[in-house]
């Protein structure tokens, strides 16, 4: 087992990816079965687990987080409540942003984590800009900014991590390679399929790719990035992932065309499995409390789902709120 | 208080100059700012007088000025984004409107935005079709950000200073023609225009113009001569097309039942469209003739001199427009 990490935060990390899952399953659910979640997006985090909590177990409250759409998972491992999170995936007007961003754009300003953003590229500047607070303000803090393997293709990931390279500002850039961009695959978008070399070309640190199913190798290598980060300026970092589910709810043939893939990660390379058994390898009898925070995370999600049915809708006043800052 | 008469590039200077000594948050970034001390020479000094950190040069990434200021202003900063000219800031949209504009309302008021993205607009130098955009109008369509434009220095001086300190996203374009023109500017560090506040330029009975930026002055020149005829035309200057003072306009209107649109930028779903549809719907009683607008012709516009006068607003299609409907 990794050296310096105690079985408590490794319990809790295997607390917050089984959250993770439970929480996802239970949105599929709520969408296909149960119809109370509407709309038509809706981008499960289920099979990225281990990339986001390792990462987010790297940074301080102080440090910041911004991400994409598939952003549910993200939100929970910066420790946002799961209560407003499902509430915001049904439009509540008790969500975390009110009910009118919607399941691509949570964001919790308390926790500083700034959002998911449903434009492609979107949010990579963003993150450029809120490093640079910090090393104008000297606030020692980092920013994780997570990438999709698709999003590296457009014209805002060169010119945000390029202009993060020039400016020497803390931004850790993690790529979730999933493989897939909706549909279309990594080799099917781009000559240079190991993304993380793309560090080479803005002269900023390149950390290799990482296996993104193991929590303990994301965390160990993102904190590693972190501290760099802090003092020297922007790495870029690629973790090997995999998407248990389709692109979106709209992607319905998913499980189908990549059945043979989808079924080795889930059997093989699934990352609560490989961390339930270096747990239960390390620590003889582990098995009664990992299913104690399988139930507990069961009741977590239960109550979110109960919070969120019982809340109002948002209102006329709430549509026209917000539109600008009142002054 | 002293009144000095200076450029627009000068009291744009000055407004950036005080802005940034009253707030440390205040910063600059854009293509050429620095060291080449603007492209239009609004920041010149600036540099010297602040260094590295707050007069920032960057890459030629228009995704990542805009974008990249809309990061700083949500974490605390207050970022001016030069955009060169706004036929650049084309480049940026996605920036400007689908974050800048939307991210305060998105997340339901958790972030704000008080970026300021400047840019030079329009001109008529044979400038050519990619280089002469007029087009505030597009941004003004968009709830969530403002949009300002001036047509004087003092002005200027006092929108931008007013777009500085606003809490909310700014879109603020110089007419390049303008820059050089020189007007009376109150010596006053809180020299400030109200957000969505027009000004009556001209005052008269006959006929309401509805204008802004460079439009003001064409208006301006054809009203000293339709005078000389005994018609008296009110210079509205609206100055923000977001929001837009529909108050001011219909009061000038209800006094003068007859209005004129005069703007540098294209006619199709445009600023005039937007004064004719609001002034039918909401001031149909006072109306006495047809709206008329004048605008850019319906081209891209030409390199080639004589032709491209043709395209462009001037004082004469404005007074010809307001004698079409006396
Ligand atoms: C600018 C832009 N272009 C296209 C889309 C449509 N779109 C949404 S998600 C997506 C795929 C992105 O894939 P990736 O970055 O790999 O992230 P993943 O979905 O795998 O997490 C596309 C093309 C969009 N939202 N924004």
């Amino acid at each position: 087992m990794a050296k310096g990490i105690s079985k408590e935060q490794l319990l809790n990390w295997y607390h917050q990816m089984v959250l993770i899952r439970e929480f996802e399953d239970r949105c599929d659910h709520l969408y296909f079965v149960d119809k109370k979640i509407t709309g038509v997006y809706l981008h499960l985090y289920s099979g990225h687990e281990a990339t986001g909590v390792g990462a987010l177990a790297t940074l301080g409250p102080q440090d910041h987080v911004i991400t994409a759409y598939r952003d549910h998972g993200i939100a929970i491992a910066r420790g946002v409540d799961p209560k407003p999170l499902m509430a915001e995936m049904m439009g509540k007007r008790t969500g975390v942003s009110g009910g009118k961003g919607g399941s691509m754009h949570l964001a919790s300003r308390e926790h500083n984590f700034w959002g998911g953003y449903a434009i492609v590229g979107g949010h990579l500047p963003l993150a450029t800009g809120i490093a640079l607070e910090a090393q104008y303000n000297e606030t020692g803090a980092v920013v994780i900014s997570f990438i999709g393997d698709g999003a590296t293709n457009n014209g805002y990931f060169h010119e945000a991590v390029n202009m993060a390279g020039a400016w020497k500002l803390p931004v850790v850039w993690i790529i979730e390679n999933n493989f897939v961009a909706m549909g279309t695959r990594v080799e099917d978008s781009t000559a240079q399929t190991e993304l993380h070399k793309r560090a080479i070309a803005y002269g900023i640190k390149d950390m290799g790719r990482i296996n993104g199913q193991d929590v303990i190798e994301v965390y160990e290598t993102v904190k590693e990035a972190v501290e760099y980060a802090r003092t020297n300026g922007s790495v870029l970092i690629e973790s090997l992932t995999y998407r248990y589910k389709g692109h979106g709810v709209s992607d319905k043939t998913y499980s189908e065309r990549f059945a043979d893939e989808l079924r080795d990660y889930q059997e093989n390379r699934d990352p609560i499995t490989l961390l339930a058994n270096r747990l239960k390898k390390e620590y003889k009898n582990i098995e009664p409390e990992l299913e104690k925070i399988r139930a507990e995370a069961v009741k977590i999600v239960d109550e979110s789902v109960e919070f969120a049915l019982n809340s109002p809708d948002p209102t006329y006043e709430d549509l026209i709120a917000h539109i600008y800052v009142e002054e | 208080m002293a009144v000095k008469n200076i450029p627009m590039r000068e009291a744009l200077r000055q407004a950036l100059y005080e802005e940034m000594l009253r707030d440390e948050r205040v910063f600059i970034m854009g293509q050429e700012v620095g060291e080449w001390q603007g492209t239009h020479r609004v920041t010149m000094g600036l540099l010297n007088e602040f260094g590295k950190k707050r007069v920032r040069d960057t890459p030629i990434s228009e995704m990542a000025i805009a974008g990249a200021a809309v990061g700083a202003a949500m974490a605390g900063l207050r970022p001016v984004a030069e955009l060169m000219t706004i036929n650049f800031a084309f480049l940026s949209l996605d920036a400007i409107i689908n974050h800048a504009a939307k991210i305060h309302y998105m997340f339901n008021g958790q972030f704000k935005v008080p970026v300021v993205f400047r840019a030079a607009s329009g001109w008529g130098n044979q400038a050519t079709a990619t280089h002469s955009h007029t087009p505030e109008p597009i941004f003004a369509h968009f709830p969530g950000l403002y949009v300002g434009t001036p047509s004087t220095p003092a002005d200027a001086k006092g929108m931008l200073k007013t777009a500085i300190r606003s809490d909310n996203p700014v879109l603020f374009t110089e007419s390049i023609a303008l820059y050089p023109k020189p007007g009376p500017v109150p010596d006053d560090v809180d020299l400030l225009v109200p957000i969505g506040k027009a000004d009556i330029k001209r005052e008269g009975k006959h006929v309401t113009i509805a204008t802004y930026a460079r439009g003001v002055e064409w208006s301006l020149a054809a009203a000293k001569e339709l005078e000389k005829e005994g018609i008296e035309c009110e210079v509205v200057d609206m100055r923000w097309l977001r929001p837009l003072d529909t108050a001011t306009l219909f009061e000038s209107f209800k006094k003068t039942n007859r209005c004129v649109v005069v703007e540098e930028s294209l006619p199709m779903y445009s600023f005039g469209s937007e004064i004719a549809a609001q002034l039918q719907e909401n001031m149909f009683d006072y109306m006495d003739a047809p709206i008329k607008r004048v605008h850019a012709m319906d081209v891209p516009l030409p390199f080639a001199r004589e032709i491209e006068l043709m395209a462009l607003p001037n004082a004469q299609k404005v007074i010809n427009a307001v004698k079409e409907i006396i």
